[in-house]
């Protein structure tokens, strides 16, 4: 696993007994210290680990919300409110938790973004990528049960809606759908088994997130210039300039989070998850979270029948494929070229998508019957959609082929420090 | 025996090793699929929710142009007294207008075409729609914008099918059994 030799000297017998029977203070000041960094990473970098510390803060919080909530139809939105207004600090504890999913997924969008920028998912860096999708994927399903608990309006439609997604696999949908809910409707049965597996998924978050970090080891990071280290005159030891660039912006990102929540602990969720579940009425206009919109945009968008398809399944298709398409990119991408800087075409391609990103955002929030910019919700999500996949589809295949990128330079120290003197 | 000589002898018997290989691994997989099977069947329906299967519901105190939410299985299901009115705008909508062809006799009982009973979750993904909206005096789902007409077929929108009937019986004029 260590790709280059380890600097550590026991220093003292006690340490030196210690190596020879398990290395882990080797290990630790190989990987968590003196781990060869490029030096031109950038801000974008450091949400890496402003994630791991948000996984920290989640998990933290949520074992505590743990101890005072109870999974029972009857009791749950009581207990959520009885957090809120009678354990000690409970007002607090319980706002991180729920602002941290929305912080959690603003950094993890900017980390996704950041490497469909640079290119990180390209070679040798395809199963760190992967890795990195299944670990996007898992935290939907950890955010959407985490929802469900509260057992507000918004909790219950949501659990009932996107269990429904489920129905419309052909044959097996219905039983499927009655065994995810453990009933014909979501009911009990439903609450306690999403609350036992939101408590289950952020600790299989955690596995595959050293198995992320173990594939980042292997070839190393990837750097804002996407040409690889050639020397160790191109990097740093991760320890103490990067582990304090980090500590820098996380204590920045703490700053809106704080200010969600002591000043605005609402602001992101719906005032209609303060009314209890009810089975009998759907709540007039039913949205998700902000970081589901996107993909909720595309779900909504398929409203029309493809062929034998109908248009209930091809929403489905098309929200399943908008997730899984990004495992596929590294092999969609035909550019040898990594980072997006030297890339003329692919940049403004890149920056349609973003805006695209955030129009389908925009769009999974109105009304199914509005309109936006003189188009209605409905066209307009169609054409966002169809340029969110042709992004995958054909741009980033045929760009690789038709662009000229712009010259590389040399060597990442060369990057920084411009060409070499002459006396070298 | 035969193949004890041959193994002593120095040659092993591959073909008997790699049987005994397969059938272990074969007699496995199925020993693991059978104790996993119990682990994931304990997430459908329980006895509880199955005991709730089949309700019995008196009609009489519902008036004509009224409609009302009953519960089933945990699933709402719409009760609606239809005026003459609906009925006709039902009946008079060619087979070819509709996405998911049902004659309006098909949606109800003979005898007691008056009566609408459907299960109240929207085909699309399962949202209860609003009674009395909608552009086909029916129901409009306010999740993803499907209209159902006055039988409460699908007729705009991207749910793919009608309203779902519950099975039900008239055991009397006024009395229904659900399920």
């Amino acid at each position: 696993m260590a790709s280059h030799d380890s600097s550590y000297v026991p220093g003292s017998a006690v340490e030196k007994w210690l190596d020879e029977r398990l290395p882990v203070i080797r290990w630790s000041k190989t990987h968590l210290l003196d781990f060869p960094t490029p030096k031109n990473l950038n801000y974008w970098w450091t949400f890496g680990g402003i994630l791991a510390v948000m996984l920290v803060v989640q998990i933290i919080t949520g074992i505590i919300l743990a101890m005072h909530y109870t999974p029972n139809v009857a009791m749950a939105f009581d207990s959520v409110e009885h957090i809120r207004r009678d354990v000690n600090g409970g007002r607090i504890i319980q706002a991180v938790h729920a602002v941290g999913a929305s912080m959690f997924f603003f950094a993890v969008y900017v980390h996704i973004f950041r490497g469909l920028f640079f290119g990180s998912y390209k070679a040798p860096r395809e199963i760190l990528w992967i890795l990195g999708v299944l670990i996007f994927v898992l935290m939907m399903a950890t955010a959407f049960m985490g929802y469900v608990l509260p057992w507000g309006q918004m909790s219950f439609w949501a659990a009932t809606v996107i269990t429904n997604i489920f129905a419309a696999i052909p044959v097996v949908g219905t039983p499927v759908l009655e065994l995810l809910r453990g009933g014909f409707a979501v009911d009990n049965a439903t609450l306690n088994r999403f609350f036992s597996l939101h408590y289950l998924l952020p600790f299989v978050i955690a596995a595959v997130v050293v198995l992320h970090i173990w594939a980042l080891h292997v070839p190393g990071n990837n750097n804002p210039t996407g040409v690889d280290v050639k020397s160790s005159r191109d990097t740093l030891p991760f320890h103490p300039y990067f582990t304090m660039k980090d500590l820098f912006a996380i204590l920045v990102f703490m700053i809106p989070f704080a200010w969600f929540v002591f000043f605005a602990p609402d602001l992101l969720g719906h005032p209609d998850n303060y009314v209890m579940a009810n089975s009998q009425v759907t709540p007039a206009h039913i949205v998700p979270e902000w970081y589901f919109l996107p993909f909720y945009a595309i779900l909504r968008a398929i409203d029309f029948n493809i062929l034998f398809i109908d248009s209930k399944l091809g929403g489905v298709i098309f929200f399943a494929g908008s997730i899984l398409v990004l495992f596929f990119v590294p092999w969609l991408d035909t550019s040898k070229v990594r980072s997006g800087t030297f890339r003329p075409m692919f940049k403004w391609f890149y920056a349609l998508f973003v805006v695209n990103f955030v129009l389908l955002a925009y769009l999974g929030a109105s009304p199914a019957d509005a309109n936006v910019l003189g188009l209605s919700v409905a066209d307009f999500s169609k054409v966002c959609t169809a340029y969110y996949f042709l992004y995958f589809f054909v741009v980033l295949p045929v760009l690789g082929r038709i662009e000229t990128p712009k010259p590389l330079p040399a060597s990442i120290s060369e990057s920084v420090l411009g060409q070499p003197a002459a006396a070298e | 025996m035969a193949t004890e000589t041959k193994a002593h002898e120095g040659a092993p018997d591959t073909g008997r090793r790699d049987f005994l290989y397969v059938a272990a691994g074969a007699v496995g997989a199925v020993g693991v699929a059978g104790a996993a099977w119990p682990l994931i069947n304990q997430m459908n329906p329980d006895a509880s929710v199955l005991a709730l299967a089949s309700i019995e519901f008196d009609l009489a105190s519902i008036e004509e142009g009224q409609s009302v939410t009953i519960k089933w299985r945990g699933l709402p299901v719409f009760v609606r007294h239809r005026t003459g009115a609906e009925i006709d705008e039902a009946k008079a909508v060619p087979l070819t207008d509709l996405k998911d062809p049902e004659s309006d006799e098909q949606r109800t009982k003979p005898g007691h075409e008056q009566w609408l009973i459907m299960i109240a979750n929207c085909t699309h993904l399962g949202c209860v729609p609003v009674g009395e909206s909608g552009d086909f005096d029916g129901w409009f789902c306010p999740c993803h914008g499907s209209h159902y007409d006055s039988a409460g077929r699908i007729r705009k929108g991207p749910a793919p099918k009608n309203l779902v009937l519950p099975p039900y019986t008239f055991i009397s004029d006024t009395k229904v059994q659900i399920g």
